[in-house]
């Protein structure tokens, strides 16, 4: 399956969401990320039972600090989706990608994006 | 322990809005117990100021450091060389209110700013929940109530409860809130202790507590 995903997304693994710590977002928005999305499995389906659960509250806190520092928590996000899911991936990533267009570039941004 | 949470952001922004280069210090002791100032609170916070400051076009120079424990002069001592090299504008303390006082006792021109309110004396009801278990009155008395503080843990601190408002073993002041003079009577009950109950306990001597103004306890046999 060859897929098409804007290439202004840079992908950064991880074993497990779970191990996605609120720093590791907000370092990315303070090095200058227009955006930052978390791509977890679907909700029941952890591997390690909780890490996308752990991996949503995470995003959500980071939100949160966003907010109360004026930038857009529409910046910060998390998705779901399953390794199978390929054509869904593709399509997350346009998603996110049309969404941080019309935020605009990051008031913080020294133009670097990450995933 | 002592149980502590984050000001606003907005508050310690404000704080830090003149400064262009401070020192974040956080207290590996309770407050890292709490999740409210250790390593890893100290991190998310600066990494916060940081973006914030970015984002006003004025950035912000940030050290971090985390001490064993800030309410002791001797890890006080620690950040005698960061302050000596650097000209920080000021230090912020991430332990709870001993903290900043200690490091300003200790710094005396240096500008000393607290990032946590410090809430009660409290321990963990599950991950992430913590609720308020003694008031510090300085003067034990709750084996005269089944091993529960109705000090910290009543609403009113009655010492003969309970008051009318207790509706289904909850205060009310709030459906979330057990009232503990029902707790009280349960685990007296179960003890075999409710006689215990009929007793009136007499009027507390507060001069133990903050009445009788700051507290200090002094170990001859400790001291140097
Ligand atoms: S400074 Fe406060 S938070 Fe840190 S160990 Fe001492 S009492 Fe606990
Ligand atoms: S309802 Fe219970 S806990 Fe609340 S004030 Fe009355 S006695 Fe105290």
């Amino acid at each position: 399956m060859r897929l098409n995903y804007p290439s202004n997304i840079k992908i950064i693994n991880v074993p497990c969401t779970g191990r996605v710590d609120i720093l590791h977002l907000l370092k990315a928005v303070e090095d200058g990320a227009d955006g930052v999305y978390v791509a977890g499995c679907l909700e029941g389906d952890c591997h390690y039972i909780s890490g996308n659960l752990k991996a949503k509250k995470r995003v959500a806190y980071a939100k949160k600090v966003l907010e109360a520092i004026g930038l857009e928590p529409e910046r910060v996000e998390m998705y779901n989706l399953s390794a199978a899911q390929g054509a869904r991936f593709a399509e997350i990533a346009r998603e996110f990608t049309e969404r941080i267009h019309q935020l605009g570039p990051s008031p913080v941004g020294s133009g670097a994006k990450a995933a | 322990m002592v149980v502590a949470e984050s000001k606003p952001i907005e508050e310690i922004l404000a704080m830090v809005a003149d400064f262009d280069k401070i020192l974040l210090t956080g207290c590996k002791g309770c407050v890292t117990v709490c999740n409210a100032g250790g390593q890893k609170e100290v991190g998310i916070l600066a990494s916060a100021l940081k973006i914030a400051r970015k984002k006003e076009g004025r950035e912000i120079e940030i050290e971090e450091i985390t001490l064993e424990r800030q309410c002791d002069p001797e890890y006080i001592d620690q950040l005698e060389e960061p302050i000596a090299k650097n000209n920080y504008d000021a230090v912020l303390s991430m332990a709870c209110s001993v903290g900043p006082q200690y490091i300003a006792k200790r710094y005396e021109d240096t500008l000393v700013y607290p990032c946590l309110n410090t809430t009660f004396i409290g321990g963990a009801l599950e991950h992430g929940v913590w609720a308020e278990f003694c008031q510090a009155c300085g003067s034990c008395g709750i084996h005269n109530f089944g091993a529960l503080c109705p000090i910290a843990r009543c609403a009113k601190s009655l010492l003969n409860g309970p008051c009318g408002g207790s509706a289904g073993g909850k205060c009310e002041i709030s459906p979330e809130t057990d009232c503990v003079w029902h707790l009280i009577y349960e685990r007296m009950s179960r003890l075999g202790q409710l006689d215990k109950m009929a007793n009136v306990v007499m009027f507390k001597d507060w001069t133990t507590s903050r009445d009788g103004g700051p507290r200090k306890i002094v170990r001859e046999d400790l001291k140097q």
